[in-house]
């Protein structure tokens, strides 16, 4: 259960990440942080080492040459749910980690969360591949739509 | 694992076996004759199907395949559950596909079930029935070809998805006979119990009903959930849609990203 209300305040914190991040190094541009990133009045920090061994190998700082991992860490924001403060894994610039570093204990507060903010990274576009999908739900594509379908990418890819 | 991919009723039926046994094969024939027999019974495309003859009189129901009307009896309990926003007359021609193609998934599914598989998935043009699971399911992003907007994840889910990115705006509204066009795509997820038949025909009831209406329908039913992508790429959803997403998030992208 935490873990899931742990992704729940992560996600919700993302939309704030996008408008709070502020990449400390800024040693070139961050597509998908989007327009927001240099608007907030934070200033992000290099995030501590977390504790989960999973994430890419070797994550440095800012000379990170593109393709490599790098973590950059938000401030702390206050959300209407309470403090929440993520870190993201940037490869090249794609996101391909949020950690949650502090997120709202409040149980009920919890669950608010849970049914007013669907994780809004879940929601960004996603490729099938680094989804690591099974099968495709859509609106009913015709034969001929298939050959384009994600599904027959599926269908071919593991076949 | 087994994998196949069946061109049939105007698109395409995929099954995946994670638990393949002796009797699998046996059963991907049966499914396939199935589902062929189905789009011969049911197909508004074709002047000779039973469904068309009926239609046009020259059929008694009592006459054709005994499918028939036990589908259009279901049609009928789906009109009553969605106070009369399904219908089999879409446009005023005899036309159950809203619930045909659903439960063709469900009877490929229960084939499978009965030859022993219990890990399997079945996906009938994009209308989805898990057996065992868990399994990961992508919802195509409307907007976006090739993309995803969300990812679920579960076991035993019905997941379908009525929208207009495939073949235009052909969810009509049953009481205006109009395009309905509230939603760029409506994706409702079915709980084990609520198979993908009643699922679909329900993602196209409440496509019609448009945003409001339809996503407080569903959150008053027990056993469904909906997201929805509005025509201007904003989502929306019903309370428990988050308990069908991945349990561990978004995070768990980097064991695919490396």
């Amino acid at each position: 259960m935490r873990r899931a209300v742990v992704t729940s305040a992560a996600t919700a914190a993302g939309v704030v990440l996008l408008l709070s991040l502020k990449p400390h190094e800024a040693a070139g541009p961050v597509p998908v942080i989007g327009s927001g990133a240099g608007s907030g009045a934070a200033s992000g920090s290099e995030a501590p080492e977390p504790s989960n061994t999973s994430a890419s190998p070797a994550p440095s700082a800012s000379a990170a040459p593109a393709g490599a991992a790098r973590k950059v860490g938000g401030d702390t924001v206050n959300t209407r749910y309470g403090p929440v403060q993520v870190q993201v894994t940037l490869t090249g610039s794609r996101i391909t980690a949020v950690d949650v570093l502090k997120y709202p204990a409040s149980e009920r507060r919890d669950r608010e969360i849970n049914t007013t903010a669907l994780p809004l990274l879940n929601q960004e576009a996603i490729s099938a591949q680094s989804a690591a999908i099974d099968v495709v739900s859509g609106a009913t594509y015709t034969s001929d739509g298939y050959i384009r379908s994600l599904q027959s990418a599926l269908d071919r890819a593991k076949g | 694992m087994l994998r196949h991919a069946e061109p049939v009723m105007g698109t395409v039926f995929s099954v995946v076996v994670r638990d393949p046994g002796p009797g699998t094969a046996a059963a991907l024939d049966r499914i396939v004759e199935r589902l062929h027999r189905i789009d011969a019974v049911f197909s508004t495309y074709r002047p000779d199907s039973d469904i068309s003859r009926l239609d046009r009189g020259e059929l008694a129901l009592a006459d054709c395949d005994p499918d028939v009307p036990a589908v259009l009896a279901a049609c009928r309990e789906v009109a009553t559950e969605t106070d009369g926003w399904f219908t089999e007359r879409p446009g005023g021609r005899l036309d159950p596909s809203g619930w045909v193609k659903g439960w063709a998934v469900e009877e490929a599914a229960a084939l499978l079930r009965s030859s022993g598989a219990r890990q399997y998935c079945v996906s009938g043009g994009g209308d989805v029935q898990t057996g065992g699971g868990p399994w990961r399911i992508g919802v195509a992003d409307p907007g976006r070809p090739g993309l995803l907007t969300a990812v679920l994840a579960g076991h035993g889910l019905a997941v379908a998805t009525s929208g207009t990115a495939e073949r235009g705006a052909h969810v009509l509204d049953p009481h205006t006979g109009r395009p309905a066009l509230g939603f760029a795509s409506l994706t409702l997820v079915g709980a084990p119990g609520t198979g993908i038949a009643r699922t679909d025909a329900w993602a196209t009831a409440a496509f019609a009903m448009g945003p409001d209406r339809a996503l407080a329908w569903v959150a008053r039913r027990p056993g469904v959930e909906a997201l929805a992508v509005l025509p201007d790429g904003s989502k929306r959803w019903t309370p428990g849609l988050p308990g069908h997403l991945p349990a561990a998030g978004p995070a768990d992208w980097r064991s695919a990203v490396r």
